[in-house]
């Protein structure tokens, strides 16, 4: 048994690490293609890493992927391919910051109603591609897209000063107006000019436990893996299908929905047209490449948010940033392309080994089969 | 799993040295270092980003400037502008230029740690310091005198507007634009288009979205269609070079752009909005000791913002050409008010 627990952490690192190796080769390839140092790039963005105001940059954006990550990591456990993770994060930003806008209460509760309507707001989004799966059959993958459209023109049209929305004095940016001090969460001042790391970034390292403890040590964890690996073995067993898809499509986008929060309790205090996008897509990327295990989601958040940050100043030094958007865009083939590679791998290793097993009489071990 | 970012891990822990620390911080060195941070698009938008590249492009000729640029990332936020404007700042740039109103929240924090560092802001006035230039342009009298040249050109009496995002600043284009036409023709229909809404800032940046809205409004009469949309309303002025119709560019004077000289025929006037002007005026008086501070305004009085008169075929029409000379009179006299909403 412990010799195949080995067998399966080497052919679950393989995965991530043959994309990896093959995104920064194939992104070389790139720079030495227009004739860029391929190198110095690469060089400079590590050096930028070591530079502390960048760091908390790093550490900030790593909890707002894990956050957003972990959603979809939920969503892909349950089978579930929740695209919609960017609509539910930019509607719950908006309406939440609107209600925290709204209201003034004591510290804590402020902060409390906040998540609290971040996380419902999410969950209702996500909720409608849930219930529109369950009693129709639609799938979630083409519902949540709309979504994401709609999820645009409706703050679109919330964020109008006629509606919910707010235009400054003297500014061409629309917000929801700025939330009292006391719905401001906290962080930890990392000296003049270095910036904040976000309060809530530690709420997000706080929940990928709770993450891994309700998906491995829970009656519902396991229900939802059942479901996720085999929808009609599941019901066999007596789980609730339809309730597992819907269960798990209203925690995916409530987690989507928290993951707007270090940025709004901690920076910005407002929705603005200016608010940060694309936060679920990349998400999407991350959770795959972190193979929705807890730890490798963390691992690859960072790696993205070192690749966004630590390239900010490329430009400055005459080399395109926009190669880590190669990087990252090469990231999402590569992973999907080396886990199938990895995975065939492993099956013909394991058929050989159970062959070889059988030729030498031994006994017939039953092993599961190794998947993600 | 992860060895790279494992590895990344530990040297992003590995010294505390601030990314501006290591910069080479000549700030009292005689030679004037101006820097610039990009609106999303960067250079090469053909529009608001190249021109205010335009002018920091004619400080380094002119006043031999040692100009610094700097584009956002997608999808940043107000901490990754903080962080770009402090470096910017530290290195010893002064003026330190942020390029849209996206920037207000960062200059905000940053202008109060660098007191003798001179910071502009275009088009926004909502933070206010005395080392803050607030750079902004009256929009809507240059899209006045759009919508009343283009009452004047169009024979259906039917004319459109597009805009490129729907956003406050498009919309003082449209509401200027819409008062333009109505003051001109009272009869006149304006078919009103917005190509995306924020965060899809598509509409700035994809021409193929301003091509099929212009043919929309073609084909429902207009003869005269107002793109005011950066790189996407070149799509719009091919489809109205296509149909034989007039179009009306923006930002720059369109009919001298290299990448539309297939289309200037029909390219009936722009509408220039000088923000090269306005970067060059700034960095000029960062070095003649006397920075500006404050609400800089560029209307039509100063030609801060105008009518380009490069088409030999507008310039032809003398009765068009005197009815938008009246209303800039008028303007600039204060007898008409423009609105900035429609």
């Amino acid at each position: 048994m412990k010799k195949f627990d080995k067998d399966k952490l080497i052919i679950g690192a393989a995965g991530p690490v043959l994309a990896l190796v093959s995104s920064f080769v194939l992104t070389m390839l790139v720079l030495l293609a227009t004739g860029l140092d391929p190198i110095e790039p690469i060089r400079l963005m590590i050096e930028n890493a070591g530079y502390s105001d960048i760091q908390v940059l790093i550490v900030n954006q790593t909890g707002i992927y894990y956050l957003a990550a972990l959603g979809v990591a939920l969503g892909f456990r349950m089978n579930l391919f929740n695209i919609g993770v960017d609509g539910q994060y930019r509607l719950a930003a908006m309406v939440s910051a609107v209600v925290g806008a709204s209201v003034e209460l004591p510290g804590p509760l402020h902060i409390l109603l906040i998540v609290l309507v971040a996380m419902l707001t999410g969950a209702f989004w996500a909720g409608i591609a849930g219930i529109l799966k369950t009693s129709r059959g639609v799938s979630e993958v083409v519902s949540t897209i709309m979504l994401n459209a709609i999820a645009t023109s409706l703050i679109a049209w919330l964020i109008l000063p006629k509606n919910l929305g707010v235009q400054p004095a003297g500014s061409n940016d629309l917000t929801t107006g700025k939330i009292a001090e006391s719905g401001w969460f906290p962080g930890i001042d990392m000296g003049q000019g270095n910036g904040e790391i976000y309060g809530f970034t530690f709420v997000a390292l706080a929940l990928g436990v709770v993450y891994w403890f309700a998906l491995n040590r829970t009656r519902f964890g396991f229900d939802l893996r059942a479901t996720g690996e085999s929808e009609s073995a599941a019901q066999a067993s007596g789980v609730d299908a339809k309730k597992m898809i819907l269960t798990s499509m209203l925690l995916s986008g409530a987690l989507a929905g928290l993951s707007g929060m270090p940025t709004l309790l901690g920076d910005t205090h407002t929705y603005s047209l200016s608010f940060p996008v694309g936060v679920g897509f990349t998400a999407i990327t991350i959770a795959l490449l972190g193979r929705n295990n807890p730890v490798g989601v963390l691992f690859a958040a960072l790696l993205f948010a070192f690749l966004d940050k630590a390239s900010s100043s490329l430009d400055v030094e005459g080399y395109p940033k926009e190669i880590t958007q190669i990087m990252q865009g090469i990231i999402v083939i590569a992973v999907v392309v080396s886990y199938e590679l990895v995975r065939r791998y492993g099956t013909r290793r394991q058929q050989q080994k159970v062959g070889e097993e059988l030729a030498a009489g031994g006994a017939l071990k039953t092993d599961k089969e190794v998947s993600a | 799993m992860g060895i790279a970012s494992a590895a990344l891990a530990l040297s992003a822990t590995a010294c505390g040295k601030n990314s501006s620390d290591s910069g080479s911080g000549s700030s009292d060195s005689k030679a004037t270092k101006a820097a610039i941070a990009y609106d999303i698009g960067g250079r090469g938008d053909q529009s608001f980003n190249d021109a205010a590249y335009a002018g920091l492009k004619k400080a380094e000729d002119e006043l031999k400037v040692k100009g610094a640029e700097a584009e956002p990332s997608a999808g940043e936020g107000d901490a990754d502008k903080v962080q770009r404007l402090t470096s910017l700042a530290r290195a010893g740039n002064n003026p330190v230029i942020g390029v849209g109103f996206a920037y207000a929240p960062a200059i905000e924090k940053v202008a109060k740690q660098f007191p003798k560092t001179t910071f502009g802001i275009i088009d926004d006035t909502s933070v206010t310091g005395e080392n803050i230039a607030n750079l902004v342009f009256n929009e809507e009298q240059g899209s006045y005198l759009a919508g009343v040249a283009a009452a004047k050109a169009s024979k259906t009496g039917t004319v459109g507007f597009i805009g490129g995002v729907e956003v406050p600043l498009i919309k003082k284009f449209e509401a200027g634009y819409v008062q333009g036409v109505k003051d001109t023709n009272p009869k006149a229909k304006v078919l009103t288009q917005y190509l995306t809404q924020p965060p899809n800032f598509d509409g700035f940046a994809k021409p193929d979205l301003g091509k099929a809205a212009a043919q929309g409004q073609l084909d429902k009469g207009a003869d005269v269609v107002y793109a005011a949309a950066g790189l996407a309303g070149s799509g719009a002025i091919e489809a109205a070079s296509k149909a034989g119709k007039w179009s009306i560019g923006v930002d720059s004077d369109q009919y001298n752009q290299a990448g539309l000289k297939a289309y200037k025929d029909s390219i009936l006037t722009s509408v220039t909005k000088d923000v090269s002007d306005s970067v060059f005026n700034l960095i000029k008086s960062v070095q003649d000791g006397k920075p500006q501070t404050g609400e800089i305004r560029y209307g039509l009085a100063t030609d801060g913002v105008g009518l380009a008169d490069s088409n030999p075929k507008y310039k032809a029409m003398t009765d068009l050409i005197a009815a938008v000379d009246k209303a800039k009179k008028d303007i600039v006299d204060g007898k008409i008010t423009v609105k900035t909403a429609p």
